[in-house]
């Protein structure tokens, strides 16, 4: 860090500085995000063991990518999962299954993917990101639910159809809203929504916030919103099920930790959180 | 290697083109790559063969024709009430000026889903102004009314700013000399204020459209999304992207276009008016 005597030198040198000073900042910002799709280049991470250790009590660092819908389910388990390996880390990333699945086959670095439905499972196949064959590990359902209390008296679907009700449902686009399409096919009652949303999280928003006077969400979404809101339930649901999947990926850089949060998933301990959110056993 | 006087000379003279030393090209070049890479990037990912069609497919045409009659009327709304705004800002004298000028540019920097949540708790059915609203049997929630009003409301500082600006510019020596000669403040604010900031209300607008045309955040939280209805096209391409990649590529570059001609527009006619 010497310093030029002259002036027109010290801008020189800043001028330098300064460009590789943005060289660096590039080359940083793309080993960042290559390096770790490629498989351990030993990140500054303290805790990465140099080789998947054999279970249990592996050691490094787990990225798990989830539907959102998983959240508070897939949290606790994560929790439960650094307990029972100490040396191992969790990170999730939280996001829509279809938005999961286009970084997934862009390259995104991670271990594990659970979808919210069948159809975001195979196009991550497809895609080529899959390790092995996905697992089906829990299943979900909808539900109608109204503003606390159910001032409207909502007692089932057709109920839905009347004229001075504001309905919100999710776009057919997306997981939601598929199973919103399925469940009036197989009841022949058509809905006239005022809003199709994108994310169930939005229909749910919608209903909270008393913009909309009913709407149709997961049983688990219904169950998270605690008191804000009524569900009621309704026997035509149990026509559509929504199966959740997840699998290893081939890109894992933790292929044991990722079978061993796999196992925990499957298994009772994980089961048992999914069933307390509201989740229904895999078929 | 030349000598010293000579390399002082050259650089002088490269400083003299634009007064700026050259290595402040170096990351300027970088900056605008980073803007035009994206952008260039995803050119490459549009299917040209199916292009027309994803483009004027039902969904499409109208997410596009509703995005642009909210916008024009957003644009419409924040002219009305965006230049007596700018007036009031770059002329008046009242204690809470600065204040008031903080708060007008709030909507600027709120995250549009913050404005989208205030907005339903305004005009939404149990919100304080809605309320009220809907005993008289206006309903706006889930209406194109509800595009307008969350485009308006983040458009709104983009044409105060920009006016405001431009009058404070143009200063108020002419308006001084018009009212010396008998003018009264309406005929000074029509015949002297106004024209002289034209240019400025007009990139302001302009501005403003653009603004009100990518709204997407305000309006998914406050409106909703339907067909038709409250569906703009930055509501369209974010569904389309969960089923078909290919269509959101592909109204994203509309989108683009559109934007590209704004652009043009305000630099072309009013640009030297932003200040």
């Amino acid at each position: 860090m010497s310093r030029s005597p002259s002036g027109r030198g010290g801008r020189r040198v800043a001028g330098v500085v300064l460009a590789i000073g943005t060289a660096l900042a590039l080359a940083a910002c793309s080993s960042g995000s290559s390096g770790s799709t490629t498989t351990a280049t030993a990140p500054t991470g303290s805790a990465q063991a140099s080789a998947p250790v054999s279970a249990p009590g592996a050691t490094g660092t787990l990225t798990v990518f989830a539907a959102a819908s998983l959240k508070a389910t897939f949290t606790e388990i994560g929790q439960t999962f650094q307990e029972q390996n100490p040396g191992a880390t969790v990170t999730f990333n939280f996001a829509g299954s279809s938005d999961l699945v286009t970084q997934l086959t862009s390259g995104a670095p991670a271990d594990v993917f659970a979808a919210a439905d069948q159809k975001n499972m195979t196009k991550a196949v497809d895609g080529g990101v899959i390790d092995g064959t996905a697992v089906n590990f829990a299943s979900n359902t909808l539900t109608i639910v109204t503003q606390p209390g159910n001032p409207k008296g909502i007692t089932g679907f057709a109920d839905l159809t009347a004229s001075d009700l504001q309905v919100v449902v999710c776009a057919p686009q997306v997981p939601c809203g598929s199973a919103t399409t399925k469940v009036e096919q197989s009841t022949g009652v058509t809905l006239a929504p005022v809003s199709e949303e994108s994310s169930v999280t939005d229909v749910l928003n919608k209903v909270q916030t008393g913009q909309a006077d009913a709407g149709l969400v997961y049983v688990t979404d219904a169950k998270g919103a605690g008191d804000k809101v009524t569900a009621v339930s309704f026997p035509e649901a149990a026509t559509v099920v929504n199966v959740y999947p997840i699998a290893a990926l081939t890109q894992a850089t933790q292929p044991e930790l990722a079978a061993q949060f796999i196992a925990l998933v499957t298994g009772p301990d994980g089961q048992q959180v999914l069933q307390d959110a509201g989740f229904a056993p895999a078929p | 290697m030349t000598t010293v006087p000579d390399a002082v000379r050259r650089r002088g003279r490269t400083a003299s083109a634009s007064g700026l030393p050259g290595w402040v090209f170096l990351p300027a070049a970088l900056g605008g790559l980073f803007i035009v890479l994206p952008l260039v990037a995803m050119l490459a990912r549009v299917q040209w063969s199916q292009f027309a069609a994803l483009i004027t497919s039902d969904s499409s045409v109208d997410a596009l024709w509703l995005s642009l009659k909210t916008s024009t009327a957003s644009t419409v709304l924040c002219v009305l009430l965006g230049t007596p705004m700018a007036l009031v800002l770059a002329r008046a004298r009242f204690p809470g000026l600065r204040l008031a000028r903080s708060l007008v540019l709030l909507p600027l920097v709120l995250p549009p889903v913050v404005g989208g949540i205030a907005l339903i708790y305004t005009f939404g059915r149990q919100g304080l102004l809605g309320s009220s609203l809907e005993v008289l049997g206006i309903r706006v929630a889930f209406t194109t009314t509800a595009v307008v009003i969350a485009q308006t409301f983040v458009a709104l500082p983009f044409l105060v700013l920009s006016l405001e600006g431009s009058l404070r510019s143009a200063g108020r020596r002419y308006e001084a000399v018009a009212a010396t000669l008998g003018a009264t403040p309406t005929t000074v604010l029509r015949r002297v204020s106004l024209p002289l900031v034209l240019p400025g209300l007009f990139s302001g607008a302009v501005l403003a459209f653009a603004r009100a045309l990518g709204e997407f955040g305000a309006t998914l939280t406050f409106a909703g999304s339907l067909q038709g209805v409250t569906r703009t096209l930055p509501l369209e391409i974010y569904l389309q992207r969960e089923s078909d990649a290919d269509a959101a590529v592909a109204l994203s570059l509309v989108l683009v276009v559109v934007a590209v001609l704004i652009v043009l527009a305000t630099r072309g006619r009013g640009g030297e008016g932003v200040r």
